[in-house]
């Protein structure tokens, strides 16, 4: 067995040192009756080669997006990720290293994490932030509970724009919490009349811009309705990119932002593992979720980083911790801040452009296809388009010719048959775009 | 060579390292171990001037419109700077070096599990066709990727001897709250969710903090001597408010809870349900079911047990195996058969406890567990749980006539030690953790369970080689006994060799600087 070390004659040696008759009888103290007397009904061990084949055979039954035409998005985006950031990440030091709690043995971890939070700032424009979490979607959830930890209120208001999936999870968990949601309905310019849900029992607004129907909105007027009310504005952003070229959260008055960072990190990877990106104000700091790296000082005097602020974590609190999150997203975050330490301010700004101008030669190609209406009235790299006819049947026959057109809003939620998301990136050609126009057209015909 | 032959062993008189502490070159290098200033500091002073890109973009002249997003667009400066490839490369290749790794030596920290991460694994996770998948496309393209969600949880339902595994949770502990919610909600089905919860004194953090997050106060139970679970203790506290028991089998203490069967009757006599803390399955993978012992709900830690890598703290994923009574109110989305194929059943309708997160679960995490267990298959998994039983007794019985373990007999994965055996040396857990860095090793598990003073809890994992066993032990027995012989600067000032010595957490958490910032600022 390859990744096993010992040989049966280091057994019977090590056995004899520990003085047992067999490894059956380390296991002793567990009951007679449970411990199998064979193997349970799984195949036997494989050689690599055989366990290759398998795999390959799974791989080959899918469809990957580099294979045609893609305009999927909804919360998952493809970019184009630099070589070197995979290469740099399978390092063996950073691969297969713990949690930094040794910190005089983790610098590497810890200082990438340091440069991870201040870019996490610097594109959120918020003071603050953390190591990561699971994905946006619990970053979003964690927001709530937190929101509502440091205003004492039980009250959390959903924007009808916010990505339905993220919605959901917020209501799973803050329901546990004890925490009332109150979700408005899907809208494709919905945060004008989150306002108007405001009261005196609200501990947060969460608004996500751009929203799940790629609608980019300023949400200043929100942060100030909802801080007239002694509420807290939570902001939502399921492509990070996107900060690169629209105002920040921290601009527009934000005082948590949840975002979620995968796609500038890795590949698509069907949805997971992602990068839960968590900021927030300064006053706020010792209410956050997560783990946090800081700087410190050695015993001679050099700059060096630990993790900090422990104290609010479960395995220092236990159950008066600010969450249960005990990982991060550790390599995710590693490889997102390669990326940006590749791409730098210039090359974040460029890539955000030429997203965004892939989207409106998207927009217009759509717009100029008989029957179908661009509903996103301002967008980043995303927009939803009605069809005549329900968008999900049209979507699958595309995919029979290789054509991935993008997400029915059906997936999501019901009620929008025959809407259609679709997000071009840098990836996407202008070839792609008119074949994708071409298609849905004929498709419509 | 046994535990005595070792102690015969002398300190070299001379300390070879002693030139090397005494010489410092001219310009404040370290040979391979270079200083490495900051990205931020890297790029220059003056965020002004961060002009520089390491990528090279395609030109498309619309990008400079933004016309359309009047009002809308960034002005404040992202303040981020940029390498050109050979600088960024050489940055984190720089910063990789000053962090320990499994690919270095053993790396002992209990309960954490740190084995062997096969590259194979890895591989097979970048494969196109399983990595560059969108999650929310037509069901109909990924039925690949489905099948592999759908053998992931037969696998490990038959490993468990649970009917059902929800794949939703990232990681533990939101392994954890999913089985902690399905058990709230089946509670709720019978009208009554229940008010606490009990967790023995050894158990994990995220045991308690994940009981308060579903919303349940927690009660802890003692440990007896023998350092498992206080049954009479259990049953005295075990009253109609009592949602569910969490015990993690084996221990945190390294043993098996012998009466695992009595307390899953006990919980189960009582109305409440059984949650395993699957983060020690590794020890008995492939040779116990806790479905066998009566386990309601368990989440299992691939990272640990199915070897995929902690990549510096994650990601994780942490799936969760369900009894029947549990499992309807599984956490979407759920994998259905339906006609030929699979299918992902997305909608939160129903008596499922709802969504977790968004999308499906850790998918890049599944291809290496998959990976994992195709490479061991049954016969492999079982040598696998037996092997690191092994390794740990085997170093149990190297070190404990001279350190002292709390608990007799023998341990499952992790053996545990306290600090008596410090007693008099002016030498604490925390020294003699930092010493083992100069010898090469990563510290075991410190002060961990807290139901044991100055606890030093070692788990080799069955990917360590005898050889490597016993160059750890020798490291730990020679430590010992510079302990005994009064050489406390050894202990106190350590780590000596390693890239930075004992930092200032205190400072850390008093003045919290969490970015850099520009001096200017």
């Amino acid at each position: 067995m390859r990744y096993l070390p010992l040989t049966d004659q280091d057994r019977a040696q090590m056995l004899g040192v520990i003085g047992a008759a067999d490894i059956d009888a380390l296991f002793c103290d567990a009951p007679r009756e449970a411990l199998l007397d064979g193997l349970v009904d799984l195949p036997r061990h494989a050689g690599e080669l055989e366990v290759r084949r398998a795999l390959e055979s799974l791989a080959a039954r899918n469809r990957p997006a580099g294979a045609g035409p893609f305009f999927c998005g909804a919360g998952a985006y493809r970019h184009h990720i630099p070589s070197s950031v995979d290469h740099l990440i399978q390092r063996s030091e950073f691969l297969t290293s713990y949690t930094p709690y040794q910190p005089e043995i983790s610098q590497g971890t810890l200082q990438a994490l340091y440069e991870f939070q201040t870019q996490v700032c610097g594109l959120t424009g918020m003071d603050v932030a953390n190591a990561s979490l699971y994905d946006g979607s619990n970053a979003a959830a964690e927001g709530v509970m937190m929101a509502a930890r440091i205003t004492g209120r039980h009250k959390a208001v959903l924007s009808g724009g916010l990505h339905p999936h993220y919605a959901q999870t917020i209501q799973t968990l803050a329901k546990a919490a004890g925490i009332e949601v109150f979700a408005q309905p899907l809208a494709f310019d919905a945060e004008g009349a989150v306002a108007d849900a405001i009261d005196g029992e609200t501990a947060c607004v969460v608004v996500q811009t751009p929203n799940i129907f790629g609608t980019a909105t300023d949400i200043t007027a929100i942060a100030e309705a909802a801080h007239a009310a002694g509420a807290l504005l939570i902001c939502v952003t399921t492509e990070v990119l996107s900060l690169a070229l629209l105002k920040s959260p921290g601009e527009m008055g934000a005082d948590i932002v949840a975002a979620e960072g995968a796609s500038l990190a890795g590949p698509l990877n069907f949805g997971g593992p992602y990068l839960g990106l968590f900021a927030a104000n300064q006053t706020f700091l010792r209410q956050m979720p997560g783990r946090l790296c800081g700087q410190t000082v050695d015993a001679d005097g050099k700059r060096g980083f630990v993790l900090t602020l422990s104290t609010r974590e479960q395995h220092i609190r236990r159950e008066k911790a600010t969450s249960n999150v005990c990982t991060n997203s550790g390599l995710v975050a590693l490889a997102f801040t390669m990326h940006l330490t590749l791409l730098g301010q210039t090359g974040l700004h460029d890539l955000a452009a030429l997203n965004h101008a892939k989207a409106r030669r998207l927009a217009r190609a759509m717009a100029a296809v008989r029957g179908v209406e661009v509903l996103t009235p301002r967008f980043f790299n995303e927009i939803a388009v009605r069809l005549p006819r329900p968008a999900a049947p049209v979507v699958e026959a595309l995919a029979q010719d290789g054509i991935l057109a993008g997400v029915p809003v059906s997936r999501l939620a019901p009620g929008f048959d025959g809407v259609l998301l679709m997000a071009a990136t840098e990836t996407s050609t202008e070839a792609d775009i008119e074949t994708v126009a071409q298609a849905i057209a004929g498709a419509l015909s | 060579m046994s535990a005595v032959g070792v102690g015969r062993q002398t300190q070299p008189e001379i300390d070879p390292t002693a030139d090397r502490l005494g010489f410092q070159s001219l310009m404040g290098g370290h040979g391979l171990q270079q200083n490495e200033p900051l990205i931020f500091e890297l790029a220059g002073d003056d965020p002004a001037l961060w002009a520089k890109t390491g990528v090279d973009l395609p030109v498309d002249p619309e990008a400079e419109d933004v016309s359309d997003l009047t009002g809308l667009v960034r002005t404040a400066p992202l303040g981020l700077p940029g390498l050109s490839e050979p600088e960024a490369v050489r940055h984190y290749v720089r910063l990789s070096q000053k962090n320990h790794a499994i690919d270095l030596a053993l790396y002992p920290l209990g309960s954490c599990t740190m084995k062997h991460n096969p590259r194979l694994n890895e591989a097979m996770a970048r494969l196109p066709g399983l990595s560059d998948i969108h999650p929310l496309q037509p069901q109909s393209t990924v039925q690949g990727s489905i099948a592999l969600m759908h053998e992931v949880g037969r696998w490990l339902s038959v490993l468990t001897g649970m009917p059902a595994v929800a794949l939703p949770p990232r990681a533990g502990a939101h392994g954890e709250l999913c089985g902690l919610l399905a058990i709230r909600a089946a509670h709720e089905a019978r009208g009554n969710a229940r008010k606490v919860v009990l967790v023995p004194t050894s158990a994990h953090g995220t045991n308690p903090a994940t009981a308060a997050l579903a919303g349940y106060g927690v009660v802890e139970v003692a440990q007896t001597v023998d350092g498992r679970v206080d049954i009479k203790d259990l049953a005295s506290k075990l009253d109609p408010e009592v949602a569910a028991v969490m015990v993690t089998n084996p221990n945190t203490c390294g043993l098996f809870e012998r009466e695992a069967i009595e307390i899953a009757r006990l919980t189960h006599t009582a109305g409440a349900y059984f949650y395993g803390d699957g983060a020690n399955f590794n020890a008995i993978v492939g040779r116990i079911r806790p479905g066998d012992l009566g386990v309601d709900a368990m989440h299992i830690n691939l990272h640990k047990t199915f070897s995929t890598p902690h990549g510096g703290g994650g990601p994780g994923a942490g799936p969760v195996a369900l009894s029947a009574a549990l499992a309807p109110y599984a956490p979407k989305p759920w994998i259905v058969a339906d006609g030929d194929g699979l299918r992902l059943e997305e909608s939160d309708a129903g008596d499922s406890l709802g969504r977790m997160a968004a999308f499906h679960g850790q998918m890049g995490m599944f291809t290496r567990a998959y990976a994992y267990m195709l490479s061991h298959g049954a016969d492999g998994l079982a040598q696998v749980a037996q092997d690191a039983v092994l390794n740990a007794n085997y170093v149990k019985a190297r070190l404990k006539g001279v350190l002292s373990a709390p608990f007799d007999g023998p341990c499952m994965h992790e053996a545990l030690f306290d600090d008596s055996w410090l007693e008099g040396t002016g030498v604490s857990t925390l020294d003699f953790a930092k010493a083992l860095i100069d010898e090469g090793f990563h510290p075991m598990t410190m002060y961990f369970p807290l139901v044991v003073h100055g606890a030093m809890l070692i788990e080799p994992t069955e990917t360590e080689s005898r050889a490597e066993l016993d160059r750890f032990c020798d490291a730990v027995l020679a430590l010992a006994q510079a302990a005994k012989a009064g050489d406390r600067a050894r202990f106190t000032q350590a780590p000596h060799l390693a890239p930075l010595r004992r930092l200032d957490e205190t400072q850390a958490a008093r003045k919290p600087q969490l970015r850099w910032m520009t001096v200017a600022r």
